[in-house]
């Protein structure tokens, strides 16, 4: 994946004859780019503004009177905000258990050996069952399923329950396939060197293979994370009121949408830092990489 | 730059150029246009005929038979809507939730139960009312709830819903359980939820909760129902002037008595549910 030594582009230096000239370039480039932006975002602007429906949909989505309303909730709505606290707790519990579940899957797929087949099979037919149903579908097998079993502890959840085991099932899958990449991607040679060294296979596996295969796949694993806290939203078919919920129930009452947008915004400045943080992670891993290929 | 200038004039052009009135005034017809609900004069999203839309699925007693040819208390109270204002009638599917989105829309109205308020009203138009409603509880046999004589006997008891229902408003201002509300996407899913007494007790209109104890829901009853205070109406888009001649046509069937008897026909085993206090 990295660029042999030396081949990295270099933006600005290699123009370092012209000295003056490139700065020059440099400012000329930020009038063009901001001057581009400016007409992008006011042609978009303008083609709405002008769109025939402009008003109505301003009125049925951007209300200030019916975001705020939605916001904090009325007597016979629930606050989305409020609810939106259902979906952090959700997302946090269900992000513990995937971690872990995803590992042993993924560690037990990899298993060598005729008589850990059983085992690799549980595993391979767990990640294709769950990653090739969607969501919801599973969430109404669980959700209605369990309980209608009718068993003495399984049957007795509340819905919440069975919404994050839902969760926890497809999205290990999900994560298990990302951490078997992560394994994947740690050359055989540190196996046979850890073992030349008198350290046991699982030894190997949790003291040299781990450790690397964790720290290449961190942004991936937040990326799904991303889509986790989003997913949250659909635990609402089993009757618990989250956020996505509570606005739809703003909505239907009101005939307004505002709710809608109110409720999207609080999804956003939750994964917007969590997306950045996986830039950042993502950056700081090429900087390592390329300094490693320096030396 | 020329061309991006071009570009930029003919999106502000396209955009200007789209605004065209949806609702043509309705004196297109010939000659002297003297009833301006004839026929002839209407205008309909679909030339010559009335397009009625209704959510999937539609239950009885509300709607009954195939999508061709509907029948049960709402189907065929449009159905002689269509018949008075000499059109003929063709039904198209809309989602509830969807009814109420701002732009045109491929349906002259929407008939759903949906109950006439206020707030919505600033959305979209309604019709006069065709019916009027009640909450119904419905529970199952032998179980606590069922033992509720009144209003807040049901207090303490875990209530579901269907999302967008007056019913949920319903539970939320008046029964004002200690639990929380449990709100469900369909009917279906809250009947799923009663019978697996992840919740004790169901509040729909009155009809509905009849026909789900009668033929979905075994071994269940329906606890009461809340006296009439809201009623059924017609979804329009705003400033459609068919309004007008709908609820002419609605106020002729009331004043000739057809609404009167078709609730009788679909709707009388409702009468005598107990009323709650």
């Amino acid at each position: 994946m990295g660029l042999p030594p030396g081949a990295e582009p270099v933006p600005s230096s290699s123009s370092g004859s012209r000295g003056r000239g490139s700065r020059m370039f440099g400012g000329r480039g930020v009038l063009v780019s901001s001057a581009s932006t400016i007409v992008f975002f006011a042609l978009i602007a303008l083609v709405v503004a002008l769109a025939p429906g402009s008003s109505l949909v301003a009125e049925r989505f951007f209300e200030p009177y019916h975001l705020n309303r939605s916001l904090f909730g009325t007597v016979t709505t629930p606050s989305v905000v409020g609810a939106f606290v259902l979906n952090i707790k959700m997302f946090l519990i269900a992000e513990v258990f995937i971690l872990i579940l995803a590992l042993v899957v993924a560690i037990v797929r990899g298993i060598p050996g005729p008589v850990f087949f059983p085992f690799r099979a549980v595993a391979v037919g767990y990640t294709d069952l769950f990653r090739g149903v969607p969501l919801i579908l599973v969430l109404y097998m669980i959700g209605f399923g369990l309980p209608g079993l009718g068993l003495k502890y399984f049957s007795s959840q509340s819905e919440v329950t069975y919404g994050v085991l839902a969760l926890v099932l497809v999205y290990s899958a999900y994560v298990a396939e990302v951490y078997r990449a992560g394994i994947d991607s740690v050359h055989e040679s540190q196996t046979a060197a850890a073992r030349s060294l008198g350290l046991s296979r699982w030894q190997a596996m949790r003291f040299v293979v781990l450790p690397q295969a964790i720290r290449r796949v961190i942004p991936p694993l937040l990326n799904d994370f991303i889509g986790l806290q989003k997913d949250t939203a659909l635990i609402s078919v089993l009757g618990p009121i989250e956020a996505a919920r509570a606005a739809n129930i703003y909505a239907a009452e009101q005939f307004n949408y505002g709710s809608f947008v109110i409720a999207a915004f609080l999804f956003i400045i939750v994964t917007i830092p969590l997306a950045r943080f996986t830039d950042r992670l993502i950056e700081r891993d090429q900087r390592r990489r390329r300094a490693g290929a320096a030396l | 730059m020329r061309k991006l200038l071009v570009l930029i004039a003919s999106l502000v052009l396209f955009a200007g150029c789209a605004e065209e009135p949806s609702n043509q005034p309705s004196s297109s017809g010939g000659g002297g246009a003297k009833d301006p609900c004839a026929a002839k004069s209407l205008s309909t999203v679909a030339e010559g005929k009335l397009t009625v839309a209704t959510d999937k699925p539609a239950f009885p007693p509300w709607f009954q038979g195939s999508l061709k040819a509907r029948s049960g208390y709402e189907g065929e109270v449009a159905t002689e809507v269509a018949k008075r204002l000499k059109l003929p009638i063709e039904w198209v599917v809309e989602p509830f939730n969807k009814a109420y989105a701002p732009g045109p829309k491929d349906w002259d109205f929407d008939i759903n139960q949906v109950t006439i308020t206020e707030e919505r009203e600033r959305a979209i138009d309604f019709s006069d009312g065709y019916y009027d409603n009640s909450q119904g509880v419905l529970a199952l046999k032998e179980t606590p709830v069922a033992e509720a004589k009144s209003i807040s006997d049901l207090k303490d008891h875990q209530f579901g819903a269907q999302v967008g229902t007056t019913s949920l408003a319903f539970i939320s201002s008046t029964i004002q359980p200690s639990a929380e509300v449990k709100v469900f996407d369909t009917t279906n899913d809250a009947v799923s939820a009663l019978k697996n007494s992840q919740i004790d007790a169901l509040v729909t209109d009155v009809p509905t909760t009849v026909y789900l104890r009668d033929l979905v829901v075994k071994n269940s009853l329906v606890i009461g129902q809340y006296a009439p205070t809201e009623q059924f109406g017609m979804v329009f888009e705003e400033d459609n002037p068919l309004v007008e001649c709908v609820n002419e046509a609605l106020e002729e069937m009331k004043s000739d008595g057809t609404l009167e008897k078709l609730e009788q026909k679909f709707l009388q085993d409702y009468l005598q549910i107990p009323t709650l206090e």
